[in-house]
């Protein structure tokens, strides 16, 4: 299985609860704004802690409530590429890129800069500072800085809702070519039914 | 160093403060600099923590903790000097500690000027740095973690250099309220020529007495020269730390 996730967790008044057993290359979970998509992402990254449940990825436990194993994020090998980019405003896109590169065990790296700069086509933003960036530049570096840390699986947190049409393709293509040539786990939150029906090999619903 | 020369009257006046800077003018300036310095440097870690505490703590006293930060702030200043005598005098309990453990007097010397400035500017402090701290987005640091950074790392990768411009205006702000610092100072060290006579208690000496116009005039735009030179100096340093816009200290 690529994803294994049993999960529960109180926020305020919602209940977030989710059972998905998925072996898909690109799981997506679908399902309207509010359902708790953001925080089951964040519950896999470690960001979030579940009240109860469970959490497999590929084979390797990342949590469970009744061994007591909780990973830390760093400790997760997970590539996290979120809806607002989250580049670092005080380092240039090569800084950005390499930030978790420089983190990861020489052994646990499967992509070079260059290789990840020719995969993306971001050559020439290497020196720009992060505000500098459109909105399809910016995600190209996110997804760039997520993929050379050397990542196990990834998680997608509605990486094109923030973009024009035009660029969305350009950033759909991207997520395709990382579904298909490289081959990740990639869970994938969206509520664009298009998107979803376009990318994802297994789709998983998330409240009504 | 000092380029004395935008007064409402250059020439003039110019002329006559480079020609009037005595040796004792100077060693008020240094001793206010040396003082102020010693202040803030003292108080920066611990503001530092306290900021940290307030914007990222969650713990039963918080507002309290608040409060006493904040208390020099609306205390009158010859309290908190009051205060600091009982306390760091020679016969409080912390000072005669110091005396006996370390050798260290702090009334009626420099050292006790610069602990009643950094107390009085120790709220400014944590003012600035809990918000420079609050300004900087948990989500950043969540990526960082996410990436690998543990969160000793991301803490010196992430959260200090973001937070970078605002750590410098406290620091800043709390050299500024320092060069100022009169109540608490007269009160804990008094006015002692060379040891704790600050620009402000030189200020309030020299008008004692009829006719010294000429030389409160001249500390009064020393002051504001240092003051304001203070504030120019970390713009400088927030801008070229490469954030752009929204590192402003001014």
């Amino acid at each position: 299985m690529s994803f294994d996730i049993r999960v529960e967790r109180r926020l305020g008044e919602a209940r977030i609860a989710l059972d998905l057993a998925s072996d898909g290359r690109l799981t997506a979970l679908f399902g309207p704004s509010g359902a708790g998509k953001s925080s089951v992402l964040n519950m896999v990254a470690g960001l979030l802690r579940p009240d109860a449940g469970r959490i497999v990825v590929d084979g390797v436990t990342l949590f469970d409530s009744d061994t007591g194993i909780d990973l830390p994020p760093e400790r997760r090998r997970l590539g996290y590429v979120f809806q607002d980019g989250r580049l670092f405003p005080h380092k240039r896109v090569r800084d950005n890129l390499l930030y978790g590169w420089h983190l990861a065990r020489p052994e646990t790296r499967w992509m070079s800069l260059d290789e990840a700069v020719a995969f993306l086509g971001i050559g020439p933003l290497l020196d720009r500072w992060p505000r500098t960036l459109s909105g399809g530049e910016a995600q190209r570096v996110a997804i760039g800085r997520a993929l050379l840390a050397g990542p196990r699986f990834l998680l997608m947190d509605e990486p094109l809702s923030s973009l024009d049409a035009a660029r969305r393709e350009d950033i759909m293509q991207v997520i395709e070519r990382i579904r298909d040539e490289l081959r990740l786990p990639i869970l994938y939150v969206s509520h664009d039914r298009g998107e979803v029906e376009r990318l994802a090999t297994t789709i998983a619903r998330l409240g009504t | 160093m000092l380029r004395i020369g935008t007064t409402p009257n250059p020439s003039s006046e110019e002329e006559r403060l480079r020609t009037d800077m005595t040796p004792e003018l100077w060693s008020i300036i240094l001793l206010s600099l040396k003082v102020s310095g010693v202040a803030v440097l003292l108080t920066m870690p611990v503001a530092f923590g306290l900021a940290w505490l307030l914007a990222r703590g969650r713990f039963p006293g918080k507002v309290l903790l608040d409060a006493l930060v904040h208390l020099p702030l609306v205390l009158p200043p010859v309290v908190t000097g009051w205060l600091l005598l009982i306390a760091f005098g020679n016969n409080g309990p912390v000072g005669r500690w110091l005396t006996d453990w370390f050798g260290v007097t702090l009334m009626f010397r420099w050292t006790g000027a610069a602990l009643a400035a950094a107390v009085m500017a120790l709220p400014l402090m944590v003012r600035a740095m809990r918000l420079s701290i609050e300004a900087v987005d948990p989500k950043l640091e969540g990526a960082a973690r996410t990436l690998g950074a543990s969160p000793l790392r991301t803490f010196f990768s992430i959260t200090l250099p973001l937070a970078t411009p605002g750590l410098l205006a406290g620091a800043v702000l709390g050299f500024a309220r320092s060069i100022g610092e009169f109540g608490a100072t007269i009160t804990f060290v008094s006015n002692i020529p060379g040891e704790t006579r600050t620009i402000p208690i030189a200020i309030y000496g020299a008008l004692q007495i009829p006719g010294n116009d000429a030389e409160v005039t001249k500390l009064a735009i020393i002051a504001v020269l240092l003051s304001l030179g203070a504030l120019l100096i970390s713009e400088i340093l927030a801008r070229r730390s490469g954030l752009g816009r929204g590192s402003h200290v001014l």
